[in-house]
């Protein structure tokens, strides 16, 4: 990349925040918006560095992050290992088939009163129903990537000796079916965001709840230091992600 | 020639039949074929007669209806055969070396020894630079190399080639046939070599069989006692490939079913 379009690719995305923070500051500060309902941006670092004094901010990031982390693995790691005994063996599937229709189309938050019965509000009825919207993304991008590997590559495998499931499976097959698995995780990562705030809106401690109470109190400028601070872990958590994914496919072209 | 010499294939009424929409459709009819130890033996014929099917069946990736295959079992830390594709069929995850190393990996050896063995390879395949490089920046021709490497480095006792240079240009195509004259003078290997190109054929082989007909049989046998080098399309070689084109040509008519 050449300096000058360099310094373009920066500046663009520097001159577009710039816009959304003038408008945003000159709705309320014009008068077209109460302020109480809409804060303009300039009065959210002093509301930040409350929350940040009081503990708050640091205990709801842990909190989440808990239940995040903890739903995102479990999730994640029950979707590649029921996508691939599904994407292997036809049988599997075969078995699986109507389960799956009829469970799939449950969004994930109508599975939050059974979550709250079953757990009770706690970080486990999170947990809960974050790893199972993680599981159908997972699931699927698994399935499909395992059954879309090419033919040729497994018979190249098997003209080598690598005749059994297992070996097929890990000389071949997870090797090749790895970035369509990798697309599915991505996905998940941004999903189980909308999952944490929609288990923590129902009481479960963490950024969520903090959002909650502090809607409740009209304390809209703390609202929108947790809706940026989501947005912020988020965007750190895929920044890093697709860091990761673009090292283990360093092999793609 | 003698019974289950050691590094010789013997395939024994061979057919095989394929499920298709109106019953089965027959591929390969009765094949007689003995690999003595050492020879570069190719099978020419049309497309579609049943050459892949028959190396499928020696690599042990398809079963004959009927038939059987006769082979030594191979010498510790080597395959008894090990088979190129037409495309080369790599694991772009993989870097050349591991990719080479791929068949060393079911013969249970240290790393170390895994690696020397796939870098001697790759050596002998004129790569020994690329080692680290992902298939992905390879060209063509590279990459049968590295198929051929790949292949090389279980040591099998008989190499099996399904039309390994017909996806290439012409140019390179030519200097990967001197190259496997070379490769093979220098290990000896036995070499199963298909295609459907006659003059490759004659060019590298001790011997052509001519599969023909649907299902495919084998129809004729000529020997190349010509020396190397070769000439391509020159003299003796021409007049040995218009000896096998005439053998074709009577099949196809005979059968009244060319592909
Ligand atoms: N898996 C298969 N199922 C059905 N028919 C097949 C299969 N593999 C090969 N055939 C058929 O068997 C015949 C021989 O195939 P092949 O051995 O690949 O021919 P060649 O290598 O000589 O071109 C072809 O007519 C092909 O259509
Ligand atoms: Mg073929």
């Amino acid at each position: 990349m050449t300096l000058p379009s360099l310094g373009r690719s920066i500046a663009a995305p520097v001159f577009g925040l710039a816009v959304l923070l003038a408008i945003w500051e000159a709705i309320p500060g014009l008068g077209l918006v109460n302020p109480a309902f809409l804060p303009p941006p300039s009065t959210l670092p002093a509301a930040f560095l409350r929350e940040l004094a009081s503990g708050q901010w640091t205990l709801a990031i842990r909190n989440s992050l808990g239940h995040y982390t903890l739903g995102l693995a479990i999730g994640v790691l029950a979707g590649i290992a029921f996508g691939i005994i599904t994407g292997m063996a036809r049988f599997a599937e075969a078995v699986t088939s109507w389960v799956v229709r009829v469970l799939r189309p449950i969004p994930g938050l109508a599975w939050v009163p059974f979550a709250i019965i079953w757990f009770g509000v706690s970080p486990s009825a999170a947990v809960f129903i974050i790893a199972i919207g993680v599981f159908w993304i997972v699931y699927f991008a698994t399935h499909g990537a395992i059954r879309a590997v090419d033919r040729d590559l497994i018979e190249v495998a098997e003209a080598f000796g690598f005749r059994s499931a297992p070996e097929r499976l890990l000389k071949v097959m997870l090797p090749a079916a790895t970035p369509g698995i990798l697309v599915g995780v991505r996905t998940a990562i941004g999903q189980a965001w909308m999952a944490v705030v929609a288990a923590e809106i129902f009481g479960v401690a963490g950024l969520g709840q903090r959002m909650m109470q502090a809607s409740s109190l009209i304390a809209t400028d703390i609202v929108v230091v947790y809706m940026l601070t989501m947005a912020a872990l988020y965007g750190l958590l895929d920044t890093l992600f697709v860091r990761l994914q673009t090292w283990v496919l360093r092999w793609k072209a | 020639m003698g019974v289950a010499m050691e590094g010789m294939i013997r395939l024994k009424g061979l057919s095989l039949a394929f499920p298709g929409v109106q019953g089965l459709t027959r591929v390969l009819d009765n094949v007689d074929l003995d690999i003595a130890p050492g020879e570069f033996l190719a099978i020419v014929g049309p497309s579609g007669v049943g050459k892949s099917t028959i190396l499928r069946v020696i690599a042990g990736l398809a079963r004959p209806n009927t038939g059987t295959v006769e082979m030594a079992a191979p010498a510790p830390g080597r395959r008894a055969v090990s088979l190129v594709f037409q495309d080369a069929r790599l694991l772009p995850w993989r870097t050349v070396i591991d990719n080479v190393a791929f068949g060393l990996e079911k013969l249970s050896m240290p790393r170390a020894e895994r690696r020397r063995r796939a870098a001697e390879a790759l050596t002998l395949v004129g790569l020994g630079d690329l080692v680290d490089r992902w298939p992905h920046q390879l060209s063509g021709g590279q990459r049968q190399r590295v198929a051929l490497a790949r292949a090389l480095a279980v040591e099998p006792e008989t190499l099996l080639m399904d039309e390994p240079f017909s996806a290439l240009d012409a140019i390179t195509r030519e200097s990967l046939q001197d190259e496997l004259i070379r490769l093979r003078a220098a290990t000896g290997r036995t070499i199963l070599f298909v295609t459907h190109d006659i003059d490759e054929a004659v060019h590298l082989a001790d011997r052509v069989v001519v599969l023909a007909g649907s299902p495919g049989r084998i129809v004729a046998t000529h020997r190349i006692t010509e020396a190397h080098p070769r000439s391509r399309g020159q003299g003796r070689a021409a007049d040995q490939a218009k000896a096998i084109r005439a053998s074709l040509d009577g099949e196809v008519l005979i059968n009244g079913a060319a592909t």
